[in-house]
Parts: structure tokens; sequence; C-alpha cells
């Protein structure tokens, strides 16, 4: 296989670490607004957890995306 | 940044570093780069601000100073919900972690500026900067009983062999997330921006509304994304300094 080729199939694969950030976060957003939706005076609250968890989330799926930048242009 | 036709228009194009003075000192290249002035212009503008808003001290503030007033009660609301009110002694530095970040990602959001912390050395040293203070502060604060940390309460201690090297491991990624979550934000949604608007150009004419709204409606989102990553810097900061100051887990 071409060593470009190969590249920039591994930058693609790499930035399947985004699936799990993509179900991470809808995960915290949805559960928030269900959790919001029951209890709408506890919601702001917990406004700050959701934030850091959305924060946590994110950031194992931008690892993913980093090493696609690494691989490309690196 | 315009007006230079042969320039390179990529997606990428925008984060380029450029050597506006250059200079060396032993060796080493310290040019004032477009970063560098970025840092400088958003430390002016920021200082400036809250400088000439809090200028009047009136009992009943004008308009200027109730932004700066809400921006530091903003900030001293993170403070005092995640460290309690002796951690308001930490608060002018976390403070000016939160205008920092906020000032260069709000300055990168006008269209042909640059984004510092769109590159991981910023971010990183940023990063670096949080967890060594932190990391001190800890060991000031509690010597070497800071490394209790690592051992969680009311873990069985036949599990304590799996727990203890997982939360080094954990304290030790600290800056590497903190950093590579503010820079990858930055530097993908910038980065899509201009995908998007570059379709504008390649589009035939029926079709090039749909970019053109798509990045307008992304530019927003994009503000939003700016202001959540440096209040989700400073939150985090927030709460590794809680671990350091408080230390129960």
């Amino acid at each position: 296989m071409d060593p470009q080729a190969a590249k920039f199939i591994g930058a693609g694969l790499a930035c399947f670490a985004l699936i799990g950030a993509g179900i991470g976060i809808g995960n915290i957003f949805g559960n928030y607004l269900s959790g919001a939706l029951r209890n709408p005076s506890a919601a702001p609250g917990q406004f700050t957890n959701l934030l850091i968890g959305f924060a946590l989330a994110e950031a194992t799926g931008l690892f993913g995306l980093l090493i696609a930048l690494i691989i490309l242009f690196g | 940044m315009a007006g230079h036709a042969a320039e390179n228009h990529g997606p990428m194009a925008q984060f380029e570093i450029k050597r506006l003075v250059p200079m060396e000192l032993f060796g080493y290249d310290i040019s004032f780069t477009n970063s560098a002035l970025f840092m400088v212009l958003a430390l002016v503008l920021a200082s400036g601000f809250l400088i000439f808003a809090m200028n009047g001290r009136s009992l009943v503030p004008s308009r200027m100073q109730s932004i700066a007033e809400s921006l530091y009660e903003f900030v001293a609301g993170i403070v005092r919900e995640n460290l309690g009110e002796e951690g308001m002694r930490y608060f002018p530095w976390v403070f000016s972690i939160f205008i920092f970040i906020l000032a260069v990602n709000m300055l990168g959001m006008i269209p042909g500026s640059f984004t510092v912390t769109s590159h991981i050395i910023v971010t990183f040293a940023l990063a670096l900067m949080v967890w060594v203070t932190v990391t001190l502060i800890g060991f000031a604060r509690h010597g070497v009983g800071y490394l209790k940390l690592f051992v969680p309460d009311g873990v069985p201690i036949w599990l304590m062999p799996l727990i203890v090297p997982i939360e080094i491991v954990s304290y030790l990624i600290r800056p590497i997330s903190l950093a590579v979550r503010l820079f990858a934000n930055m530097m993908a949604g910038h980065t899509m921006l201009k995908v998007f608007a570059s379709f504008a150009v390649s589009l035939p004419v029926v079709a090039k509304a749909f970019p053109v709204l798509f990045t307008a409606a992304f530019t927003g989102l994009e503000f939003l994304v700016s202001f959540l990553q440096a209040f989700i810097f400073t939150v985090l900061t927030c709460i590794y300094l809680n671990d350091a100051v408080n230390m129960h887990h």
C-alpha cells in the first residue's frame, strides 16, 4: 500500500474515537434533560456538574482527534 | 492576512505562525509573532477594559461597570462553589486565567484574526502552569501528606495495587487533558468553519446560500464553545485546586 494512503486511512480510523465522545456527550445531556424535566428546581444546581461531565467525555474523543492530527501533520 | 494573493488558503492556513519582528537571543528564536501579538492584544484589551470599567467605582454601577462586576461575580461564584470561602485567596489567579482564555478565544473569533489557543503549545503551557501551581500548593499545605490523594478512602486493601497507579496516572494526565481539550476544541471549530466557508466557493450558484448560512450559524456556536471552554478550563482549575487545598476525596 502507498504509505501516503495508509497515513490517511490511519487518520480516518483515529477519528473513530469521536464516536465514543458523541455517545458520551449525548448521554450526559440527555440524562440531564430528563432529570431536569422531572425536577426543574434542582436543575440549575447541577449545571456545573453537567459541563464538567461534558468536558470529561469530550476530552476522551479529542485525544483520538489529536492522534489523527499528529498522523496528518506531525 | 488579506491582500496576499499568493497566500495559501487551505483550512489550516489560519493557524500559521508568522514572524512580525524577527529576534534572536542566545541562538533561540524569540521573534515577536502574530501569536504573541494577539496575546498582548488580549492582555491589553482585558486589563484596559477592567481598569476603565471600574474607574468610577460608583455604588450604582454604570453599564460598563456592571459588565465588569458580573464577570467578577461569575468567576467568584465558581471559586466559592468549588473551594469555599477560604478559597477566595486564589481568586485573582483563577480570574486571570479565565479572563485571558476568554479574551484570546473571543479575539480569535474575529474573521481573519489569529486564535492563540489553537496551538497546543500555548494551551499546554497554561495547563502545565495550573498543574505545577496546584501541585506546589498541595505540597505546601499538606507536606508529604498530599500523597494521600492517591490513596482514596474506603477502598479495600487488596485493591490498592490497582487503584493507586490509576490515581497517579489520572493525576499526571491532568495537564495533557486540560491542554488538549482547549486546543482541540478551538482548532477543530475554526477548521470546520473554514472548510464549510470554502464550500461556498466550490458549490454551484444555487447551493451557495447553504454553506453561508451554515457558517453563520456555526459562528454563533463557536462563540458559545469559546466561552464554554474558558469556563470549563476555569472550573477544572478550581476542582484541581480543591483537591490540593481541602483534600477530601
